[in-house]
């Protein structure tokens, strides 16, 4: 890839914040607009931004595939262990009333772990497939 | 009325952006208009009062899918000869016509039967939106009511869909993933070497 100086400053600038933007999406989302599903898709657009401005070969650096592959699993594996929590617990499946001392507690501990693995997922899923995309036209 | 201003240009814009994309032969330049419609939808849905999922059209419409797209394009767009004879046209022009004519006239006369927007009788407010409206404070504790119906009364829905986008991430690595496959006889001496 020809290397572009203003891209490279630009972005370099650019990425913290978008990281930045999707922490504060993830973790807002109880109180504004946004969750884990958005959160996850900014997060990968700042890698995929890292990627596209730096060489693919440097953002595997950075994240490698393997590490993907095991975050997209992670994520789904927090969602459901949740659930599991709650069933050992003695409630329902994803019932998160017992999760916490009271059951606003329990409520909002559930939602923001649940929130936490829709992110991961998205996040590494997303970048899995532009990886793959992108990886094919390499060699 | 500033609203219904905002309505009319952006439904223009969708328009104006639509009759672009099938006029267009220049696949780049349709991809990027493709952005420019998910960009106009999401703030359509800004107007509408649903920061979330205009959040979501942005970000994936706008974003994601336009960059899955492009990195499409990157592969398939060598200049080559076609290996194949293009069929002759064999319908008729008209044909279409009438049918996309016969479908949008169906479909605006359905519009005749929606509530109007925001109407409180609308069936989709009188079923479960009014308890979720009610008791998503109290219960859960989280002001953002679209979060509590996601997260907490719908979490087996979510669960599914974040199975899905996992299960989407894995056909994808299946499919395409991983470096382009080498000569048989090399991918032979790697196998061995993988389980040796």
């Amino acid at each position: 890839m020809r290397p572009n100086l203003i891209l490279q400053v630009v972005a370099k600038f650019v990425i913290p914040l978008m990281i930045l933007f999707a922490l504060y999406v993830q973790f807002h989302g109880d109180f504004g607009p946004g969750g884990g599903f958005q959160a996850g898709v900014i997060f990968s657009a700042a890698f995929i931004l890292y990627s596209l401005v730096f060489g693919l070969d440097t953002a595997e650096k950075i994240i490698p595939a393997h590490w993907l592959r095991i975050l997209a699993a992670l994520g789904v594996v927090i969602y459901a262990g949740v659930g599991v929590a709650s069933l050992l617990l003695g409630g329902n499946y994803l019932d998160y009333t017992l999760l916490g001392s009271n059951p606003i507690a329990g409520q909002h501990l559930g939602i923001l772990l649940v929130e936490l693995g829709v992110g991961i997922t998205v996040a590494a899923a997303m970048l899995i497939m532009f990886f793959a995309f992108a990886g094919r036209g390499r060699e | 009325m500033i609203d219904i201003v905002i309505d009319i240009t952006l439904l223009a814009f969708l328009a104006i952006t639509s009759v672009a994309i099938v006029r267009m032969t220049n696949l780049f330049a349709i991809v990027m208009l493709f952005g420019i419609f998910s960009l106009l939808s999401a703030g359509l849905f800004v107007v509408m009062d649903a920061p979330d999922v205009a959040f979501t059209e942005a970000a994936v419409g706008a974003g994601i899918s336009t960059v899955l797209m492009l990195a499409t394009l990157a592969l398939v767009k060598k200049p080559r000869e076609p290996f194949y004879n293009e069929a002759p046209h064999a319908h008729r022009a008209w044909l279409s016509l009438v049918v996309v004519a016969v479908t949008g006239a169906a479909l605006v006369y359905g519009t005749w039967d929606i509530p109007r927007f925001g109407d409180p009788d609308a069936p989709a407010q009188t079923h479960v939106a009014r308890y979720y409206i009610e008791n998503a404070l109290p219960e859960t504790g989280v002001p953002n009511i679209v979060t509590a119906v996601l997260a907490s009364y719908r979490g087996f829905d979510t669960l599914g869909e974040v199975a899905v986008i996992f299960t989407a991430a894995v056909a994808v690595l299946l499919l395409i993933g991983g470096r382009r496959s080498k000569p048989a006889v090399e991918k032979k001496d790697k196998r061995e070497q993988d389980e040796a």
